[in-house]
């Protein structure tokens, strides 16, 4: 039996304004070569300068993953021909990554980060098969980029899965990297290679490209391990080599064209001077990191007394977390805000396909709602009644409880009455109930609740049947 | 070091040039040349000396993340041998499969 063994590499562009070199816009989506100048499409006679942020970046992308930070870091460049890469080398770091020895952990298990070091990005291309011609746009050209490259500790898909959306979720806490899949500011690339289930040694590894969501990863990581387990089993060989992912076809094929590409002929950058880290600089940087997801997570259990299952979901982006915490600031009931917001609010966002950012209702016009329900103003129906009509109008929750008249019947005179006029209507029911039919009691409940439109509060009414129903013994 | 005629065409594909063939045996010779004269650095004594890769001794030449306009295609592109709009254009990079 195989076993799989996985270690992935993930690019994540880093969240500044200009390029790691020179002070070209990062800005997406601008026309093509917009964003260029002789030091990032590498003309000759140019020094490239690197951008402070960026370093910053890196720092707070390895403190987040428990990696040791280089005191000295150096650039080296990376030689290859491709038509998106104008300089014919791309500036990297290979003998003196920024950090080493990391860690992530994801569920039951711990997986380690073996390097993490900052490079540029490389231009854009299009293809054009029909008239043999491909486009080349350098925009993205020297967009600075950490490279978070995994331990080979991942056993399964379904644990690749796991540990990107963790670092996923910690690059955007951490602010260090919008991480949209869509617009490549997060990518993954992953090594895979079966052995022996019991062996220590490796097999031989295929590197999978162009995945771009987290479904396409574990789908292709499936793909490869059947695609290789078929080619062991029949007695062949895998073949060392890069292969791209079809998310259309669901298959990875042999990626050709890049020929000589495993000699990267790796040097010191000369243009590049060395990268000294001291401990002022990190404890500096240390001051920006926001609380991690996982303390986040162990702290909602404990301040809120919420489930773990809550605690998780709701820390799932620090966005959220926020919303949350905002939401109960001012409310006892912790749980009730956390089931609202983990069912009504995002059911609501994921039916209207927008994130928390924008939802339509804010966590101070939740908190108002949720007020008025901790108050008894108004009850669970009449609450789900006004959050839809928030959601449409945008009006307050008070404004919605006057215009609709829902404000929860709970004057207790008034109630009374209205218990008195059922009973005096329904002399069979009674009669009935008081042989024993108790059962019957939820038609006096519902017959309040009918003759109140629904505003009754239940816990006034259920004391008033039960005292009535006895009084008349 | 020596260079052979397949390391001229190697380094010739690489490069993208096409060079006539009866000349690689000449480029090989040439090459091997220039290296050879490269080598008599190895004739320095440099025991003792630190290893240094950079060419200054500065440290931390760093720069602040504040953009500045960018030349564009007006400037970037302005030697390209081919274009469509904005974009260079070069063969296709993909072989078909």
């Amino acid at each position: 039996m195989f076993e799989p063994v996985i270690g992935l590499e993930v690019h994540a562009q880093l969240k500044t304004k200009t390029k790691i070199f020179c002070g070209c816009s990062t800005k997406f989506g601008e026309p093509p070569n917009a964003n260029t100048c002789p030091v990032c499409t590498g003309m000759p006679g140019v020094l490239p300068v690197l951008n402070k942020k960026a370093v910053d970046l890196a720092i707070k992308t390895a403190l987040a993953t428990n990696s040791k930070i280089a005191r000295q870091s150096r650039f080296d460049r990376k030689n290859y021909f491709y038509p998106d890469l104008p300089k014919g080398y791309q500036i990297s770091q290979y003998a003196y990554p920024i950090a080493e020895h990391g860690f992530l952990d994801i569920e039951n298990k711990r997986i380690g980060i073996t390097r993490i070091h900052m490079e540029e990005d490389a231009g854009k291309l299009t293809h054009d098969p029909a008239r043999g011609k491909s486009l080349v746009d350098l925009n993205r050209t020297g967009i600075p980029l950490v490279e978070i490259v995994s331990e080979p500790d991942i056993r399964s898909a379904k644990e690749a899965g796991q540990y990107l959306k963790k670092l996923h979720q910690i690059l955007k806490y951490t602010d260090v990297c919008d991480a949209n899949m869509e617009k490549g500011q997060f990518r993954c690339d992953a090594n895979i290679s079966l052995r022996i289930k019991g062996t220590e040694k490796f097999g031989i590894r295929a590197e999978i490209k162009n995945l771009n969501s987290f479904k396409n990863v574990e789908k292709a990581i499936n793909y490869e391990i059947e695609r290789q387990a078929y080619i062991l089993e029949e007695g062949g060989e895998v073949i060392q080599e890069t292969r791209l992912w079809d998310p259309v076809k669901n298959k990875t094929n042999s990626m050709r064209g890049k020929e000589n590409a495993h000699d990267y002929r790796y040097f010191p950058d000369p243009d590049l001077v060395p990268l000294i880290v001291d401990d002022q600089w990190i404890d500096e940087i240390k001051k920006t990191l926001p609380e991690l997801p996982d303390a986040k997570q162990t702290r909602f259990v404990t301040d809120y007394n919420i489930p773990e299952y809550d605690a998780r979901v709701l820390t799932s982006s620090k966005k959220l977390a926020d919303f949350f915490e905002e939401t109960t600031k001012d409310l006892k009931d912790k749980k009730q805000a956390s089931n609202w917001i983990m069912t009504t609010v995002l059911g609501m966002l994921n039916t209207k396909g927008v994130d928390i950012e924008s939802s339509p209702v804010s966590a101070p016009s939740l908190a108002e709602l949720l007020k008025l329900l901790e108050n008894s103003t108004i009850n669970i129906k009449g609450a789900k009644t006004i959050f839809e009509e928030m959601v449409e109008t945008g009006k307050s929750p008070e404004e919605i409880v006057k215009d609709k008249n829902l404000e929860q019947v709970s004057d207790q005179s008034e109630l009374e009455n209205i218990v008195i006029e059922i009973i005096n209507k329904n002399p069979k029911e009674v009669e009935a109930y008081k042989n024993g039919k108790t059962k019957l009691f939820s038609f006096f409940m519902g017959q309040v609740m009918r003759e109140t439109k629904g505003k009754a509060d239940p816990k006034i009414i259920t004391e008033i049947i039960k005292t009535k129903l006895q009084d008349d013994n | 070091m020596k260079i052979s005629k397949k390391d001229v065409e190697d380094i010739a594909h690489l490069a993208r040039l096409k060079v006539d063939e009866s000349l690689v045996g000449k480029y090989a010779e040439q090459i091997s040349d220039i290296l050879k004269y490269i080598d008599k650095l190895k004739d320095v004594d440099i025991s003792g000396a630190e290893l240094v890769s950079d060419a200054s001794f500065n440290i931390n030449v760093l720069r602040a993340d504040d953009p500045v306009k960018s030349g564009g295609p007006a400037v970037t592109l302005v030697n390209a041998p081919e274009r469509i709009d904005d974009f260079f254009q070069v063969p296709n990079t993909i072989k078909p499969n």
